[in-house]
């Protein structure tokens, strides 16, 4: 494998940009109509009324909720682990970051437009936002939904600055390298980047500070979503080790989500040359870490509870241990733990597609555990009289799924406009005397053909 | 049951959607068996909201749909409900209903609603009121007259039509009324009290002769 020089990194990741082939527009009308679908649905629901979801007395969240958190979840791979691995200086990230960061904005849009989509009366979500009316009522800042949206909120912001940030070089790198309307609109987003010195300080201390900034809003916006649950004297949701569980789970579903879609990047967009196994066995050891302190969790908060043996709680306990949710428990636990725990522990396992396989395994987990946190509960409240069950409906199901191809599609559609991977980063790490980023270590330098 | 849905407008799901958990009820039996067969006792517990003093479904909604009023009663204002139905998931007792369609009545039921009750839109929640429209019309009835509210005036429509006259109604910041006076009674508990939400109905148990 031959190092890539500066020229040949600009030309092979502008080349997605610059060139198109059939299959990007089939792809695109497939995955575009899976979304127009599940819009469809979710204007069937508006106008027949919620009654055609599985929602029921007493189940009153169930997918959408499942969602929901699934994937505000997802949403941490991104901006956390590239804010953390900048600030360690892990030169192996170079190649990493933006792909992780524009997860984390998609995820974010599709897991706020839950929240709205499972409103009894969608149309009026905007009351949930405190602005200034004629009715002098203010939202009712004691509600974790309020919360909810001031995270979500400010998540969104910092993480779009976060990924605009250094993608300036870049668009001034598109604008220099094209002519007619793309030169414009590119030459727009670069926001007169000319790349003096004075410009390249401003953007590091820039990227400094939204590193620092934007870690405790991804741990703060995980633990207020488990404090929709938490909150709510709900058997085995009220609970004190929900923050820090959600937020661990937050990050291991974000990575098994990053390794999926690097290895797909790779691969259909040839990127061979830059992301190499190493970065799949860093990611991987990261998720083997995130794997184990999920069990912990897991364990932590069942052992606890069949101890503590309270009886409203042992009936949500053992419906999901041995009653009609044990299936779904235990594929959750083969999923998360059973199944990538060996993958990720042995080097030899460690490769590519074993991290694909495992990252897979913990998605399909990951979102059985929202769905178990949710479903069992509300289900199996305080009085056995009004125990209830729930089964999903057609509507849910059709969301649920255009939900995934609406994230694939805003994928798909971003590296075809931007370069996926951060080329002026990829540059400065490969550059001998990079005077203002500090360079690569040794062992992960960019090119090197590490096994 | 049925008097509270005829005086309250609330909607008839049918068949089908009561089988798939919508039944809507704002005071529902509970048929509990003790014993062991034959040696079995049928107990009825009809649970409604119980207007907590501490009610786990007002703090946690956005809009303040769900609120305590100054005379200590849940209200729950439709207009303002956008549907989040967290408020149910958070009710102990299960007693918050969902419009899941807008609502119907069986014919000829929606020739006899009651013009002093709202009706719902489809997407918001609804409970028992303690029917406050007639807490409401009996206010302005007295004031009229100008005199006190007399203990027993005000009764729901469940109070009104039970014919044993198990259910009381009252006020019970009166010490002297027949609600607060039975809901000092030794034989008095309230249901789920160790949640904490300080309900403000009790359940007085059946007097055993020993």
């Amino acid at each position: 494998m031959s190092e890539p020089t500066a020229l040949r990194i600009s030309d092979d990741l502008l080349r997605p940009l610059l060139r198109t082939s059939w299959r990007f527009y089939v792809l695109v009308a497939f995955l575009g109509s899976i979304v127009l679908m599940g819009l469809g649905s979710w204007f069937y629901q508006m106008y027949r009324g919620f009654g055609i979801t599985g929602i029921n007395n007493p189940v009153y969240w169930a997918f959408y909720i499942t969602n929901f958190v699934f994937w505000i979840g997802i949403s941490h791979a991104g901006t956390l682990i590239s804010a953390i691995l900048r600030l360690a200086n892990a030169g192996w990230r170079r190649p990493v970051t933006r792909c992780a960061e524009v997860i984390t904005v998609f995820a974010l849009m599709i897991g706020a437009l839950f929240p709205i989509i499972h409103l009894g009366r969608p149309w009026l979500f905007f009351w949930l936002i405190p602005y200034p009316n004629h009715r002098g009522i203010w939202p009712n800042f004691r509600s974790p939904l309020v919360w909810d949206f001031f995270a979500i909120t400010t998540y969104l912001v910092g993480s779009l600055l976060f990924l605009f940030l250094p993608m300036i070089p870049d668009f001034a790198l598109v604008r220099d390298k094209s002519t007619g309307l793309r030169r414009k609109i590119y030459g727009a987003l670069a926001l007169g980047w000319r790349g003096t010195t004075k410009q390249w300080n401003r953007l590091e201390t820039a990227m400094q500070i939204m590193a620092i900034a934007i870690i405790p809003v991804a741990v703060s916006v995980h633990t207020i979503v488990s404090f929709d649950f938490s909150m709510a004297p709900v058997p085995m949701w009220h609970s004190t080790v929900f923050g820090p569980y959600f937020v661990a789970g937050a990050i291991f579903s974000g990575i098994a989500g990053l390794i999926v879609a690097m290895a797909t990047l790779r691969k259909f967009l040839h990127l061979e040359d830059y992301l190499h196994p190493v970065h799949f066995q860093n990611l991987g050891k990261l998720l083997l870490l995130m794997s184990l302190l999920w069990t912990y969790f897991v364990f932590a908060e069942r052992l606890t509870i069949w101890y503590g043996n309270e009886p409203s709680e042992m009936a949500v306990f053992w419906v999901t241990q041995r009653g009609s949710f044990a299936p779904l428990f235990w594929t959750m636990v083969i999923c998360n733990f059973v199944l990538p725990f060996p993958i990720l522990a042995i080097k030899k396992l460690r490769t590519i597609g074993g991290c694909v396989v495992a990252s897979s395994g913990v998605l399909v987990g990951m979102w059985l555990e929202r769905f178990l946190i949710v479903v069992p509960s509300l289900g199996h409240k305080y009085l056995p009289y009004s125990w209830g069950v729930y089964s999903p409906r057609p509507v849910e199901i059709m969301i649920t799924i255009s939900t995934f191809a609406a994230m694939t599609l805003l994928y798909v559609l971003f590296a075809k406009f931007v370069p996926i991977i951060s080329i002026w980063e990829l540059k400065a790490g490969g550059h001998p005397s990079p005077a203002l980023i500090p360079p690569a270590t040794a062992e992960h330098a960019l090119g090197e053909a590490y096994p | 049951m049925t008097a509270c849905h005829a005086e309250n407008n609330i909607p008839t799901v049918g068949a089908d959607q009561a089988a798939r958990g919508r039944a809507m009820h704002w005071i529902r039996v509970e048929r509990y068996w003790e014993g062991e067969f034959p040696d079995v006792r049928l107990k009825f517990r009809p649970v409604m909201c119980q207007q907590c003093d501490a009610a786990p479904c007002e703090p946690v909604c956005p809009t303040y749909a769900s609120h305590h009023t100054a005379e200590g009663l849940n209200a729950q204002v439709y207009n303002r409900c956008i549907g989040t139905r967290y408020c149910a998931n958070a009710c102990p007792y299960n007693v918050r209903f969902f419009d899941f369609f807008h609502p119907s009545w069986d014919k000829p039921l929606h020739l006899q609603l009651n013009p002093d009750v709202s009706l719902r839109e489809v997407g918001v929640m609804e409970k028992c009121t303690f029917c406050v429209q007639r807490i409401s019309g009996a206010k302005i009835q007295a004031k009229a007259e100008k005199r006190e509210l007399k203990d027993g005036e005000i009764k729901p429509a469940c109070v009104q039509s039970c014919p044993a006259k198990a259910l009381v109604f009252g006020d019970l910041n009166d010490a002297e009324s027949d609600v607060s006076r039975l809901s000092r009674s030794p034989r008095g508990s309230k249901l789920l009290e160790d949640v904490g939400t300080l309900p403000k109905v009790t359940y007085l148990e059946r007097q055993t002769q020993v």
